[in-house]
């Protein structure tokens, strides 16, 4: 009968064997359901693990780096942070508010497992597009989740990306990034101290969220995916907000010997991981658990993900204090356990022993595969494809179908649902290349910044990877900032499936070869598999969350056009052929196929240091990204309100369309314009007087236009699809 | 002399630390107050900052009026001593009674993060006396419930006293005659939806916060001097 049972669950035959030669017998019933859930793929990454060791994950200022609830970065003598980034895919097609709200609640807790309290929050997302209705549902229902939880908790959200494109439409990709502050001091999840007592806090445990992250995302979709939507958890944001104050005030007055957040894996993930960390065991009676309803099963208590918990280890000394401040904060908080010296997970109920396993053997020594993988054969004909780089029939049109095409379009309608400035830290907001936030009381100030070219790693996995780190460099280094650190989330189709694994092999490679050169090491992150449905896999998609620090506040810049006059220079060189995979090819030509955008590495390091070294001399920079050069130029001139008159060589759709990587448009006073040439010159870097600033239209070459109409097409794209398919959604139900 | 300020810290209140720093910087004392306490330490301004008091569950400010601080809140007031509830503070000060009018969603039915320019339409009031009438203050605004409203009688006794303090230039949410703020009729209590603490550094996009605090701090500090 158990045969059948392991598979229900999720767990192969030979996970199954595994488990059974572990145990020495077979596993009881909710051994098997702890088992499920801490092999999963998602709790595991059973599938990802060899891939990842190749990663660089060192460097000075790299206090923590992956393995535990989040990386932590020396970002100023004695101030460090901690960033992470998660994905909640699965949920948020399911259910998009609660799928998306809880894909909040658990970032966070992330950070605050740290001693860290949360300051800011980014959100990469990406859909189908927008002509489907269900799309749209989605969007709103996910926006929405985002800003209810994470406005509720307090926590500013500060930017992140809406990408639209067919491959995501039955899998959208919802992730989510925490920024943490270390407040008085570094926390570890482990269970130290024979004797000492773990402390469930926060909300009562319930039946929501059975399995929830960890099955919903460690399988494919099919039809029948809609019955898991009692899977998806239930957020509450104020419960959140009062286990942060809580926690911060556990720790600051340092009541706590260890502490980790449950999330996928519900109470079977802190009690093994914390004790095999530290080399203890656990006893733990969940009869003391305080749950939502009666007539749970003790697998059910052992593995619900109900939301807003945390697992404290507490010295018997400190219990009262620890039970008084959480009395204070209104929050429940039981003694569930106690910390033995046995290696062992020891669970009873109505005083039966129901589960007895090694804590190693559920946080440790999960399978590891090393799956197949295989170069995908449509590939080469992909790349043989034609890129899509013919001249359009109106270069006018042309620029308006990119300029108000949902990538990249203003994405007002999104983050104003937000909360982006609570905690006055919030220098450069949404929109900007990259977000600045200073770190409370101090006057330190940090980078943050996500990107994940989806369609570039469609095409060439290895140099999409490469393209996603470089983008994220150039646009910290924008802002005023120096690269530190990458978080990364990747997000890929079956693994199981030798493409999916191949793609997957080789982001990796591209990851870890460009966080070299760059000197940005790896400090943890998230692997997503199974964003498929009906045997369609999502585009490979590697999120990469950087993080910079800015040298002073004094050298924050935005990407708005200061001033009338100021001369505008193209830094880094434009190569025509760059349009394969670009919006222009995509919106214009309706081609993705072809070869992405060429990266020289080298001459972009190179290119963040200048910006670095002439910082002084610069009033505004915003790199060339998706839209390419026209899109940039047009974005600084929004932001700053002031036209500009730019000359640009060559044949005019490749110059204005071509997504050469390694490109910043930057703006001076005119007086330091020769200083600036001078300086590039010498350092090698390509410099190219476009023209200047000033007046009411953004002129690029033979095409210009009003910067009033311009901020129309970029600010209404966005509203206008979503608010003429809500009338439409109405129009039908009346 | 120096003001001192209590502000009250609901569970689910989320920007009293930011009040806190704000008029800590501008010279003042602040200091959190526990909404479960039942009285007030000596103070001479209360800010109710803003956040989601209880969750905002049930309805905005429906269950942070029950809180035991709340009477001693009405007893402060009743002694004119200054009150200020901002975006939820204000919302908990129309659910207490303190201020005419409820504040209903958002027109557009979205919750709405964005700089707003607000219009002072009186300038003889403790908490506006350092503007000038017709003066414009940039200042953002931070809510899903900013929508006020009122019955015309009441309308019209407002008009009629000049409680409305503050409009809109471009009513975001669909308020009533474009409502930013508003006071009770002896101008002690005056509740806002925008949030003047988070414009009070020209790093952050405006200074214009700082006129409304410091125009409370005058209001205090000058009653001492007399």
């Amino acid at each position: 009968m158990q045969a059948a049972l392991h598979r229900d669950l999720g767990l192969t035959d030979d996970e199954f064997d595994q488990i059974c030669a572990r145990l020495g017998r077979d596993p009881s019933y909710t051994e098997l359901a702890m088992f499920s859930v801490m092999w999963s793929e998602h709790c595991s990454y059973k599938s990802s693990r060899v891939h990842l060791k190749s990663l660089p994950t060192d460097a000075p200022y790299v206090l923590v780096g992956p393995g535990e609830g989040a990386g932590i970065i020396e970002v100023a003598p004695g101030v460090a942070v901690a960033w992470k980034i998660e994905s909640h895919n699965h949920p948020s097609f399911v259910e998009p508010f609660n799928g998306a709200a809880t894909g909040v609640g658990g970032i966070v807790r992330d950070i605050l497992s740290m001693g860290a309290r949360p300051i800011a929050l980014m959100d990469p997302l990406r859909f189908g597009t927008l002509d489907d209705a269900r799309t749209r549902y989605l969007v709103d229902g996910v926006v929405h989740g985002i800003s209810s939880y994470g406005n509720s908790i307090g926590v500013p959200t500060v930017g992140g990306e809406a990408v639209f494109e067919e491959c995501y439409e039955e899998n959208p990709l919802v992730n989510v990034a925490c920024l943490g502050v270390i407040q008085d001091r570094l926390m570890h999840g482990r269970a130290e101290g024979s004797g000492n007592l773990a402390v469930l806090i926060g909300s009562s445990t319930g039946r929501d969220g059975i399995g929830g992250a960890s099955v919903l995302a460690s399988a494919e979709f099919d039809e029948a995916s809609s019955e898991k939507r009692p899977s998806v958890q239930v957020g509450d944001p104020f419960s959140e907000k009062l286990l942060i104050e809580a926690c911060l005030e556990l720790i600051g007055r340092d009541l706590l010997v260890g502490i980790q957040d449950l999330g996928a894996g519900g109470i079977s993930c802190p009690t093994s991981e914390m004790t095999s960390k530290a080399g203890t065991g656990m006893k733990v009676d969940i009869d003391a658990v305080h749950r939502r309803e009666p007539g749970m099963e003790p697998f059910e208590v052992m593995i619900s993900e109900s939301q807003e918990r945390m697992l404290a280890i507490v010295d018997p000394q400190s219990l009262d204090a620890v039970l008084e401040v959480c009395r204070r904060w209104e929050l429940e908080a039981r003694v569930i356990g106690e910390i033995t010296t046995t290696g062992r997970v020891e669970v009873t109920s109505e005083g039966i022993a129901v589960a007895d396993v090694p804590a190693d053997a559920l946080a440790e020594e999960g399978p590891v595969y090393e799956r197949r993988a295989r170069r995908p054969q449509w590939l080469d004909d992909l790349r043989a494809a034609d890129r899509g780089d013919a001249a359009p029939p109106d270069l006018l049109d042309a620029f308006r179908a990119v300029i108000s095409s949902p990538n990249i379009c203003s994405k007002r309608w999104i983050w104003e649902q937000y909360d982006h400035m609570i905690f006055l830290g919030t220098l450069i907001g949404p929109g900007g290349d990259a977000a600045v936030i200073r770190l409370p009381d101090t006057e330190v100030a940090v980078a943050i910044t996500t990107d994940g070219p989806g369609r570039y790693c469609y095409l060439n996995p290895y140099e999409g990877a490469r393209l996603a780190v470089a983008e994220a460099a150039l646009n910290v280094a924008c802002v005023g900032a120096k690269p530190l650190a990458i978080t990364n989330c990747l997000n890929f189709g079956n693994p199981e499936k030798p493409g999916v694994m191949w793609q997957f092999t080789e982001v990796v490679r591209g990851i870890g070869d460009a966080c070299r050169v760059l000197g940005t090491p790896v400090t943890g992150g998230n692997v997503s598999f199974y964003n498929e449905t009906k045997g369609r896999a999502i585009y490979p998609t590697p999120v990469i969350g950087m993080l910079g620090s800015v040298r002073d506040l004094g050298s924050v810049r935005g990407l708005g056009f200061v001033g009338a006059g100021d001369e505008v220079i193209l830094l880094g060189v434009t190569d025509p052929d760059d349009l394969g995979g670009s919006e222009y090819a995509k919106v214009v030509n309706s081609t993705v196929g072809g070869a992405p955008p060429r990266l020289d590495l080298d001459a972009l390091r190179d290119l963040i240091a200048f910006l670095g070294e002439t910082n002084h001399l610069l009033r505004s920079a915003h790199d060339v990204g998706a839209g390419g050069l026209c899109v940039t130029l047009a974005e600084s001139a929004l932001a700053g309100g002031i036209g500009v008159g730019a000359s640009v060589p060559g044949e005019p759709h490749r110059a204005l369309f071509s997504e050469s990587p390694g490109r910043v448009v930057v703006s001076c006073a005119p007086e330091d314009i020769d200083e600036l040439l001078q300086r590039a010159r010498t350092s090698g870097i390509s410099a190219t007087s476009l023209g200047s600033t000033g007046g009411d239209r953004v002129e690029c070459g033979e095409m210009s236009v009003a910067l009033e109409q311009l901020r129309g097409w970029y600010e209404d794209a966005l509203p206008d699809t979503l608010s003429s398919s809500i009338e439409e959604r109405n129009g039908r139900r009346s | 002399m120096t003001a001192r300020i209590g502000i009250v810290v609901f569970p689910g209140s989320n920007c009293e630390q930011d009040v806190f720093r704000a008029t800590r910087d501008l010279g003042a004392e602040p200091q959190m107050v526990w909404h479960g306490d039942r009285e007030l330490p000596d103070v001479d301004i209360v800010v109710l900052p803003g956040g989601f008091a209880h969750g905002d569950y049930l309805r905005t400010g429906a269950l942070a009026r029950f809180s035991p601080i709340m009477d001693a809140v009405r007893e402060h007031s009743q002694q004119g001593r200054l009150t200020i509830g901002i975006c939820n503070g204000f919302q908990v000060l129309c659910e207490a009674g303190l201020l005419p009018g409820a504040l209903r969603k958002n027109a557009g039915l979205k919750f709405l993060c964005k700089w707003v320019e607000l219009q002072v339409e009186n300038a003889e009031t403790p908490f506006t006396s350092r503007a000038e009438r017709g003066q414009i203050l940039r200042i953002p605004i931070n809510h899903f419930e900013g929508n006020w409203y009122c019955e015309p009688a009441e309308l019209e006794r407002l008009r009629a006293n000049r409680q409305i303090v503050l409009r809109y230039v471009d009513n975001p949410n669909g308020s009533l005659e474009a409502v930013a703020g508003i006071a009770n009729d002896d101008f002690t209590v005056f509740g806002l939806m925008p949030h003047p603490e988070r414009a009070c550094e020209a790093l952050l996009g405006s200074e214009d916060g700082i006129t409304i605090f410091n125009s409370m701090i005058d209001h205090v500090t000058s009653k001492a001097a007399v």
